[in-house]
């Protein structure tokens, strides 16, 4: 076996060198990646380019083939990527600053002319990011505090995107959408401000509360009483005389034979009383 | 060389025939003209010879594996296992070495397996390495998928099929891999994680602490899983600024209120799904829920001074209905009293009225004090004993 190992020494490594050859001139690039061919640093062409309305299975993705030692892959993602921007004080045509936070997508259209310019995917994203906040400043900053937050956001948005993705083809970048992900009041003043705000707000709004409160319960009350004397009237109108008469018989028995009142009066009265009349006989 | 014989005769014996490649190594060891191998096999074979006096002697023996004490020969036989294979062992490499030249020689052939499973004819390796062998081609080439997901197949790195829950055969694994995902199964993002307020701005410039759950799932795996980077994270993003878009649009109250959610939660789910599809990520938003919407908790006193305040409105209106109630019932029980005996005085009139005057006339004096003066020669002073009986009274009898 060792002899044979010898003898054959010759035979084997020849194998051995064409197998190496062989593995390093096939490379397999995998759909999530699109690969710049370098000849001796210069990118002659490009495997699995993106190409928007193509397929997967049928975008060059797989094996190929290279020439060893000449050529060099530089392989750069294909996917949709994401480059956010740090938290930002933009200030309004109003003079309210703004906290954005904001991110893009985007995606490496023309690999040759990133791998020229930027070299990786991520400096790509480095060179985006001023590029992106920038931008955004630029563009919010033309905005009233009340725009920037409903609306008209879609618009300024669209501008944004605009005008990164104009700087990110230099690139070889594609801008595929800006978002705001965030726009809050900063810490400190505004923030505070807007919170004493609110509170004020809620202040008033409950003592507003509380003063219909009581203006409802006066009317109430009010309308009440007015229905009571409408009963009242409607019953006693029919014959006032009688009302007067017993109504002052309820009340001489309120007043004099109150069981709830207890109190003796001493009545004095004359003999010509009506209630009398009788004692005369006549 | 009797001694070695003699081994060699054990050897046989112990080994009840079966193994005789023990044989066969004592003979080459023999051949080799190894002393060391011989003066072993002979201080094995004392003990064996003189069976219960063996362990003295086996002590005073220089063989490194001192026997430990009294055995049958058989076992002393396999005690000496260890530095017999060892022996072995050399033979082999020696053997191996020797192989091509001198094949023909007897006895070398016997002595080439290293292993115990000699008598098979072969070692360990082949099984193993099959073994290995059969495992990759079994785990890289049948794939299990649950009803609930499906994969991706690629061919050296280009998508070639999907295939779905089942049993589905692929080539083998540097050809042909495959990406496994749960397509049907909701996952639940939940916005922020844990207890943190998050604080966005309504419409109104007012702030409102919110909490929400997002559930999502595959919709086109192939998509999801070549189109973006991170689609997790890209879910998370999209749905932190949809939602925020659409608290934009509402004023505080209403984020706050059931109407409010009643309009987020479509709207954002709408806004997300819009955005995600422009992404062509493959995500389906199942629904946007808000788990909470308060009050940042600087001001939450505030708005509790807010319900307080709506709380004794409701009092206060309560309140003044029940006073309300209780005055026109009141009015319409008098009235009906009232109309009641009217109508009764309407058919006699002067009898009812006198019968009336005299009854409450008769209550009224009947509780009272009373006393009657005669209407001319009014007394300027009053001595009136009931007057003074009637202020002692009431001392008295309490």
């Amino acid at each position: 076996m060792l002899t044979f190992l010898e003898e054959q020494k010759t035979l084997l490594i020849g194998l051995a060198a064409g197998a190496l050859v062989l593995i390093s001139s096939v490379v397999v690039v995998p759909e999530t990646e699109q690969a710049v061919v370098v000849r001796l640093g210069d990118p002659v062409r490009v495997i699995n380019r993106f190409q928007p309305r193509v397929d997967y299975g049928n975008t060059g993705a797989g094996l190929t083939f290279r020439i060893p030692f000449f050529e060099r892959l530089v392989r750069i993602d294909k996917r949709m990527l994401s480059v956010s921007m740090e938290s930002q004080q933009v200030l309004s045509t109003d003079q309210q600053p703004l906290e954005v936070d904001a991110y893009a997508r985007f995606r490496i259209i023309d690999p040759v002319r990133m791998v020229k310019s930027a070299g990786t995917t991520e400096k790509v994203e480095e060179q985006l990011q001023p590029i992106l906040s920038s931008v955004l400043r630029q563009e919010l900053g033309k905005r009233s505090f009340q725009s920037l937050l409903t609306a008209e956001r879609g618009q300024a948005m669209l501008h944004i995107r605009d005008g990164l993705d104009r700087e990110a083809r230099e690139y070889g970048a594609q801008v595929i959408d800006v978002r705001i992900k965030r726009a809050d009041l900063p810490d400190g003043s505004p923030l505070d401000s807007a919170f004493s705000r609110m509170q004020a707000a809620r202040e008033q709004e409950a003592t507003t509360i509380k003063a219909q409160g009581l203006k409802a319960a006066q009317i109430i009350r009010a309308e009440a009483e007015a229905q009571a004397a409408k009963t009242y009237a409607e019953a006693f109108g029919k014959d006032p005389g009688f009302y007067d008469f017993y109504r002052a018989m309820q009340s001489y028995d309120t007043t004099f034979s109150n069981a709830a009142n207890a109190g003796k009066s001493t009545l004095i009265l004359s003999p010509d009383n009506d209630y009398l009349r009788q004692f005369k006989g006549k | 060389m009797k001694s070695i014989s003699d081994a060699i005769a054990l050897g046989w014996a112990a080994m009840a025939g079966g193994k005789s490649p023990w044989g066969g190594s004592g003979g080459d060891g023999s051949g080799s003209g190894k002393g060391s191998d011989g003066g072993e096999a002979s201080g094995e074979s004392d003990p064996a010879k003189e069976g219960t006096e063996g362990g003295d002697k086996s002590a005073g023996d220089p063989a490194p594996p001192p026997p430990p004490g009294p055995r049958n020969p058989w076992l002393s036989g396999s005690d000496s296992k260890p530095p017999r294979r060892s022996a072995s062992m050399d033979d082999i490499l020696r053997a191996r070495i020797k192989g091509p030249g001198g094949s023909g020689g007897g006895g070398g052939r016997g002595g080439l397996p290293p292993f115990p499973r000699r008598a098979d004819g072969r070692s360990w390796l082949p099984i193993v390495a099959g073994g290995v062998v059969g495992l990759w081609l079994l785990t890289s080439t049948a794939h299990m998928l649950g009803s609930n997901e499906q994969g991706l197949v690629s061919t050296f790195g280009r998508y070639s099929r999907p295939i779905y829950s089942g049993v589905s055969l692929t080539l083998p694994w540097p050809i042909e891999t495959v990406t496994v995902e749960d397509v049907t199964s909701i996952r639940r993002d939940s916005i922020p994680e844990g207890d943190a307020e998050k604080l966005m701005l309504t419409s109104d410039q007012n702030l409102v602490d919110i909490s929400y759950i997002v559930r999502w799932n595959i919709k086109d795996l192939k998509l999801y899983t070549f189109q973006l980077d991170d689609p997790e994270d890209t879910v998370k993003e999209v749905a932190e600024a949809a939602m925020r878009a659409s608290i934009a649009e509402v004023p505080l109250k209403a984020a706050m209120g059931g109407e409010g959610r009643a309009y987020l939660e479509p709207k954002t789910r709408e806004r997300m799904q819009a955005v995600l599809d422009a992404y062509h990520s493959g995500v389906l938003i199942q629904g946007v829920e808000i788990k909470k919407a308060n009050p940042p908790a600087k001001v939450n006193d505030a708005f509790q001074k807010v319900s307080a305040a709506q709380q004794e409105a409701n009092r206060d209106i309560s309140n003044a209905n029940a006073w309300a109630q209780q005055v026109t019932a009141r009015a319409q029980g008098d009235a009906a009293a009232f109309d009641k005996v009217y109508a009764q005085y309407k058919l006699a009139p002067d009898v009812t009225r006198r019968r009336m005057y005299y009854e409450t006339m008769e209550r009224v004096l009947s509780a009272n004090d009373k006393v009657i003066l005669q209407s001319s020669g009014v007394n300027t002073y009053l001595p009136l004993p009931e007057i003074k009986q009637r202020a002692a009274e009431p001392k008295e009898g309490q």
